[in-house]
């Protein structure tokens, strides 16, 4: 019993990892409308919803930049990344999980102080105040 | 090309090797190194972690990678059976031939299991390799599910034996010491430190037999008991034999090589055998008729076989083998060098004892006190480093030497520096390291920090006793050249967390950004130096969490702990623990309202758990509402007083501690210190509150209360000490005002206020004359700084609920009113609690 419940969530946890994939620039389809900018807080981020996804969206206002990320952390499964510190390491943009520290490259994913598998990348833009992020489907 | 054949992987095998290929004539020789086991060489000396993380890989001497790389070819889970010496060959139990021209034996030794009656029983096990421990660890596993008070006896109350006794303990099994000796660790303890250490086993749950011979070993198939006489019987489940080891000479015995009476391979100086083509190192060595049972001369052999087979003959084994050791014992520190056993007629004993701490510390001196021949130390073994290089080096002591062992007086140390010690005293006595070698590192450029010593002199690495002293090496060598130690709080920062403090004071910052722009390195901050601002800027301003929130920590960000599932909880203030019906009615009803876990917390108060961001505010509104406020059990900042009813309600009380212990609750509520500090106030000496493990303990006595600080629980539980004695209600929060406030300006980031007082310059004297004496002239600004913070409160749940643009944070999403759907609870015992994690 407790076999097949284990096997059960494995495949649970490989269909919410698989529904996050990183998009580029150029393969971007839709462009969804999150919220206003002021929504989210000057250097700091904020989660946003899409179909049945949820993405953390981060306003580094000290680099003028937006980046947006799976709000799933890759270790434990968990929705938090959103609420996560930004800042840098060695110039690379970063986030860290508020869980247990570990840190991400918000330019490529990249774990950057671990092992972890990278986490999903998706391209912002800002039009009249307005926060938009880009999907492939 | 020749070839050098190892026969046995252990740590001294290993070492062979690595020494071996480090050798720049190691490329005119093929090494082929045999191991019986299924895995490479591990560290033996630290089998017993394997039962903390039970990471096999984390014990390796070395990845498998690692003998490829090196041109080594290992050959493990094969036994060598057989040796032709006139053929120069091997044969393994896989029946495979191999020949050689060197033939290195480092076979050790196997546990020595007594012919007790008994003894093939299921249940007993031996203590030796990584397969042994997993068969322990499914034993324990099976017996816990049958009986969770299982009990298990370790045979043999040696060094190994202690080892093995932790490790059961580790497994949750009820652990036993059998010795046949009348104390323990008879080799290497005399009886009185024996006896300090027995008595500081048994504190901590160890139950002692000594003088224990068994006569057999009881049950039908699997293990009951031991019988050791006539009606004395000790019913255990399981047992681990570690009474010794048995040097594994089978093989050297079989082709003819000189053994000793009560085995091991005889050796010379060269560590060559009675055939010249065979060196034997380690545990199977007979070397001046003794067996070396410890891993630095184990590691000094593999050194002399090496240089002898390529050729440098004229570096031998010295006659005199340091047996000197440093262990932690089940956490407990025992050490011994030099001749720890002194006849009178050759010196004298100095020896300072405290049973009540636990501790003996016995010195040896020659007869003229001129040096120092040995000695013993249990329960603090901080001096041993630099007692082992003033003996191994033959340096002065001082005229009184008592002053070596006793507590010094001023709190400093009675050493002179490490930068006294001469460069040939061996710092690392496993890696033959000396003081010169280190500090060579630095001065060369070779290595620039701790790290980089440790790497490339490999200092540090075996039993790793000496680290503090390679800590200090390093740090006073880079000191000499004139390059700053970084106290920087991260990549971000140069400065200290008690340079900011000074810089955002004097500059009046206000947010993040002015003081990274002033006085960074021109990044963007982390999650190390943001939170760290925001608490000093609330420790000097009063800032609530909610004035920038984003620098904030997860959890001051949101005014709640965050748990496991990222959901959050809930702690309430209640003051000193007294809570009215009325006001635990209303908790309940609101933990039932939103379905929230609930559990009394270890600060007496009550956590509800499982809160969603969603949900925290509309929990705070209602929690408001009935008179509560924020617990800042999220916060490094005050917790809890704990307080015993004293004389309110107990007939032993002699004073009010409830009343008092919330009264210093609500004075020091909210403040952002270092790290989190808790308070505890026992109404007389019983301590029901536990004061004494509180960062500031309060307990009545006659004429008043006595003042401890600096305790704490956590992973280095530590008694709080004793600031002041006999103070009134005011004197006690003026002192604790200034010893707050110290705290707070000149801690590192993330310190308690234990490890804070103890690396305070001078110790708790020079606490007692800044604090009591205003040594510093500072008491009167400490004080002020205080009431400003205590006068300036403001509960931040309160703040947050009463505005919309704060509230906007407790949002899970930004464009959505729903709740994150990726939660899943399961039931237990009526509440719920988060899904495992998948994995």
């Amino acid at each position: 019993m407790e076999k097949i419940s284990a096997f059960k969530n494995y495949i649970e946890m490989e269909e919410v990892l698989e529904k996050y994939k990183t998009t580029k620039l150029e393969d971007v389809k839709i462009w969804f409308k999150a919220a206003p900018i002021n929504a989210f807080p000057k250097d700091g981020g904020a989660c946003v919803k899409y179909k049945n996804l949820q993405i953390a969206v981060f306003n580094f206002k000290r680099l003028n930049r937006w980046y947006a990320c799976q709000n799933l952390s890759p270790e434990k499964q968990e929705m938090v990344l959103s609420r996560g510190m930004i800042g840098d390491h060695n110039g690379i943009s970063k986030v860290a999980c508020p869980l247990h520290k570990k840190t991400f490259s918000l330019e490529n994913g990249e774990n950057l102080n671990g092992d972890l598998d990278p986490i999903a990348i998706y391209p912002v833009k800002i039009e009249n105040d307005y926060v938009y992020i880009g999907f492939a489907e | 090309m020749k070839n050098i054949i190892v026969v046995g992987n252990g740590m001294v095998g290993y070492k062979f090797c690595e020494k071996f290929v480090a050798k720049e004539e190691s490329k005119h020789f093929k090494v082929t190194v045999f191991g019986e086991e299924p895995r490479p060489a591990y560290d033996r000396v630290h089998l017993s972690e394997f039962f903390e993380n039970q990471d096999a890989k984390a014990l390796e001497m070395a990845p498998a990678e690692w003998y490829a790389e090196n041109n080594v070819d290992l050959i493990v889970g094969e036994r060598v059976s057989d040796i032709d010496r006139k053929n120069k060959t091997i044969t393994t139990a896989k029946d495979r031939e191999f020949s050689y021209d060197y033939l290195v034996l480092a076979t050790g030794s196997s546990a020595f299991v007594p012919p007790i009656k008994g003894v093939e029983k299921e249940g007993v096990f031996v203590y030796r390799t990584i397969e042994d421990l997993e068969g322990m660890l499914a034993y324990a596993a099976k017996l816990k599910e049958k009986n969770p008070n299982a009990k298990a006896a370790v045979l043999g109350g040696g060094l190994l034996g202690l080892e093995a006794g932790k490790a059961v303990m580790d497994m949750g099994l009820e652990p036993h010491i059998v010795e046949f000796a009348p104390k323990l660790m008879p080799r290497q303890l005399d009886s009185r430190s024996s006896q300090v250490l027995q008595l500081k086993l048994e504190s901590i749950g160890l139950n002692i037999h000594l003088s224990k011979a068994t006569n057999q070993i009881l049950g039908d198939t699997c293990i009951t008991g031991m019988e050791f006489g006539e009606d004395d019987v000790l019913d255990v489940d399981m047992l681990v034999v570690s009474a010794g080891i048995r040097p594994r000479d089978e093989l050297a015995k079989s082709c003819g090589l000189d053994i000793g009476v009560r085995g091991g391979i005889v050796v010379d100086n060269k560590m060559n055998t009675s055939d010249e083509n065979i060196y034997a190192i380690g545990e199977i060595a007979l070397y001046n008729q003794m067996i070396y049972g410890l891993v630095a001369p184990g590691y000094d052999m593999a050194d002399i076989a090496v240089e002898q087979i390529i050729g440098n003959t004229e570096i031998l084994m010295p006659a005199d083998i340091d047996m000197s050791t440093k262990l932690k014992l089940i956490g407990v520190d025992v050490a011994s060098f030099g001749e720890p056993f002194m006849p009178a007629a050759k010196g004298h004993s100095i020896i300072f004892e405290n049973k009540t701490q636990h501790l003996y510390k016995r010195i040896n001196v020659s007869l003229d006190g001129k040096s120092l021949l040995g000695g013993i130390l249990v329960g603090d073994a901080s001096d041993y480093s630099m007692l082992h290089q003033i003996f191994l080096n033959g340096m002065k002591i001082p005229e009184d030497p008592s002053q070596l062992i006793l507590p010094a007086s001023d709190g400093g140390a009675a050493f002179g520096d490490v930068m006294d010690l001469p460069d040939e005293a061996q710092i690392c006595s496993c890696e033959s390291v000396t003081k010169g070698q280190i500090c060579g590192a630095i001065e060369s450029g070779e290595a620039t920090d701790i790290a980089g010593v440790v790497s490339c002199t490999k200092a540090g690495t075996g039993c790793g006793g000496c680290k503090p002293m390679i800590a200090d090496l390093t740090n006073a060598t880079l000191k000499s050249l004139g390059i700053e130690v970084k106290e920087g709080v991260c990549e971000h920062f140069d400065l200290s967390r008690q340079d900011l403090y000074k810089i955002i004071q004097v500059k009046e910052y206000a947010t993040f950004d002015e003081v990274l722009d002033n006085h960074g390195n021109g990044g963007h901050g982390c999650e190390l130096c943001k939170p760290l601002v925001a608490s000093l800027m609330a420790s000097i301003n009063a800032d609530t969490a909610n004035k920038e929130y984003a620098i904030q920590d997860s959890n001051d960000r949101f005014l709640a702990n965050i748990q496991r599932n990222g959901t959050y909880s809930v702690v309430p203030r209640i003051p000193g623990g007294e809570i009215t019906p009325d006001k635990l009615i209303a908790l309940g009803e609101i933990a039932k309202k939103y379905d929230l876990y609930t559990k009394v917390t270890g600060g007496v108060r009550i956590d509800l758990f499982g809160a969603t961001l969603n949900q925290l505010p509309l929990i705070w509104k209602e929690l408001i509402a009935y008179g509560f406020e924020s617990g800042h059990a999220y916060g490094k900042s005050l917790r809890t007083v704990k307080t015993c009813v004293g004389s309110t309600w107990c007939r032993y009380g002699m004073d009010e501690s409830i009343s008092f212990g919330i009264e210093l609750e609500n004075r020091y509520r909210g403040i952002r210190a270092p790290h989190k500090i808790k308070g505890g106030v026992s109404g007389c000496i019983r301590e029901c509150a536990e004061a004494r493990g509180k960062d500031f303990g309060l307990i009545a006595v006659e004429g008043g209360w006595n003042l401890y600080v600096g305790g704490n629980g956590g992973a280095t539980p530590r008694h709080a000490e004793l600031l002041a004695e006999q103070i009134d209600n005011e004197t006690v929060i003026k002192y604790l005002d200034r010893y707050l406030m110290f705290y707070m300006r000149t801690a590192k980031p993330l310190q308690r206020t234990a490890a804070w007082q103890d690396r305070l310059e001078g110790g708790m004297d020079f606490l007692k004359e800044v604090i009591i004496d205003d040594k510093l002239g500072i008491v009167e600004d400490l004080e002020n700084e205080m009431e400003t913070l205590v006068n300036k409160f403001e509960c931040e749940w309160t703040q947050a609920v009463n505005d919309p643009e704060m509230m906007k944070r407790f949002n899970h999403f930004v464009n959505s009113e729903e709740d994150d759907d990726n939660l899943v609870f399961v039931p237990m015992r009526d509440q719920k609690m988060p899904e495992q994690w998948k994995k």
